[in-house]
């Protein structure tokens, strides 16, 4: 999967994925630190239920979608990581209210 | 392009496929002139609902006739899922009108009275709730809803998933459907139709108008009138959500697949390439006072559609006495009067028939002589 570059000397930000702390970087979208989390992030879609993951990265493609501070369906590749971020990876549909 | 056939339907829509695939079931060889994907098609740009309360005020026959639709649907719907497989998600368990504050109440309750007094019309068990008793059937409402109607026979269905259908099953019935050919002239010769496209002449025994608005214009070339008054309505459109409407709303209804559809607009402007913000403005303020957690729904897209609507908003249905076996159909309510139009309506025009007693009202000859206002058919 994704590896740091080594140079990368970035201020470390710790999120919470699930309830998992993961260490990110300053500067990271929440995509980005997803993918490089390691952990299993796929989400599904809201009517076949497939699994997908973030892919373009920037704003079209809305496959990046998550719930991030209780706010269900952000476009993660467009958030920058903050200290004590709560992501939940969206299953299906969005919650009404959410 | 030469062929000869029992019935010629101009128009493909939602009408006039459910009358091909309805003649196609008893046997009847039928061509389709349709036309193409760019054509301004109230099939495609409709709200879905399979509707009942507050249909037939002034004329208490199209309320009979919708109740009967409404208790059709299901027999329709299992029909096209035997045949084609598709499921086109009908759901009957009643709809709601809310209204916002008392004025609005009261308001409401005085045309359930109106509709209630009507001589002769279907009794559709259409009643004023309160809005503790509407809380309990749709417990998200917020608290500027006051109450509301409620019909037991209302519904919706996924109409796209219907037009798609119905062109499935007729083909599979061996219609014949030509798009890209809309019909430049219809002419009687030697007891059959000429029907003239650019591409050429279809020859049929019958021909059925169900070409929605155009029906104005092509009535008159077989002794017919079809006076249309056709309106503007705009649609905002949410992404998918889990399910949190068990009813269907007048104004607000969750597809099967999730999105929630917000729109009741009527307007005179009839150019469907542009949007009337302030109009969706309004319709999404209401939206959420009825139901304040659609707040933090994305609106994905939002469009505008021009309705089929005959000038007094109640349906069409005749036979030319100078062309016989020339038939006129139209109505704003295509998805609703669906199953009529499968079952009963193909069944007479089989027949060479239309049955007094079931559509008779719905003659366009009473429109000669007087200056009936527009209307809309609902309220």
């Amino acid at each position: 999967m994704f590896k740091r570059a080594d140079e990368d000397a970035r201020r470390p930000v710790t999120i919470h994925v699930e309830g998992i702390a993961v260490e990110a970087r300053e500067g990271d979208s929440v995509s980005a630190a997803l993918l490089a989390s390691g952990l299993d992030v796929r989400r599904t879609t809201a009517v076949s239920g497939a699994r997908r993951l973030p892919y373009c990265m920037m704003g079209v493609c809305f496959d990046c979608l998550v719930t991030i501070d209780g706010v269900g369906s952000r476009q993660g590749c467009l958030v920058p990581v903050t200290e004590g971020m709560q992501i939940e990876i969206q299953k299906g549909k969005r919650e009404i209210g959410r | 392009m030469i062929g000869d056939y029992d019935v010629a339907i101009v128009g493909g829509g939602l009408l006039g496929s459910a009358i091909a695939w309805g003649l196609g079931r008893l046997g009847q060889s039928v061509a389709v002139l349709d036309e193409g994907d760019i054509a301004k098609r109230a099939s495609r740009a409709n709200f879905a609902l399979v509707w009942v309360q507050s249909k037939g005020l002034g004329m208490p026959a199209y309320t009979g006739w919708t109740v009967r639709a409404s208790k059709a649907w299901p027999t329709l719907n299992a029909e096209l899922k035997e045949q084609t497989g598709l499921d086109v998600a009908l759901q009957q368990n009643g709809g709601f009108h809310l209204t916002l504050g008392e004025v609005e109440y009261a308001q409401r309750t005085e045309l359930v009275a109106r509709m209630h007094n009507q001589v002769g019309a279907a009794d559709y068990r259409m009643e004023m709730l309160t809005a503790a008793e509407v809380k309990k059937m749709l417990p998200l409402i917020g608290p500027e809803v006051s109450g509301g109607s409620f019909c037991p026979f209302d519904g919706h269905v996924n109409s796209l998933r219907t037009f798609r259908a119905f062109h499935t099953a007729m083909k599979q019935l061996g219609v014949d459907y030509f798009p890209e050919q809309p019909v430049s002239s219809i002419a009687r010769e030697g007891g059959e139709f000429r029907l003239a496209t650019a591409r050429g002449e279809i020859r049929a025994a019958k021909v059925v108008l169900a070409a929605g608005n155009a029906n104005q214009t092509l009535a008159p070339m077989v002794g017919l009138s079809a006076p249309m008054g056709p309106t503007r309505g705009q649609i905002v459109v949410t992404e998918r959500t889990m399910p949190f409407l068990p009813h269907p709303l007048t104004t607000i209804r969750q597809t099967d697949e999730g999105t929630v559809m917000i729109g009741d607009s009527k307007e005179d402007e009839l150019d469907d390439r542009v949007l009337n913000q302030p109009i969706n403005a309004v319709m999404a303020d209401r939206a959420l006072r009825m139901f304040p957690h659609l707040a933090r729904l994305n609106v994905v897209r939002s469009w505008s559609g021009i309705r089929v609507m005959p000038r007094d908003g109640f349906p069409v249905y005749d036979q030319s006495e100078t062309h016989p076996g020339a038939f006129v159909a139209c109505c704003h309510s295509g998805v609703t009067l669906a199953s009529n139009h499968a079952f009963d309506i193909a069944g007479m025009i089989a027949r060479g028939a239309l049955e007094s007693e079931l559509v008779g009202a719905f003659s366009a000859r009473r429109f000669d002589g007087d200056a009936t206002p527009n209307g809309s058919g609902y309220y």
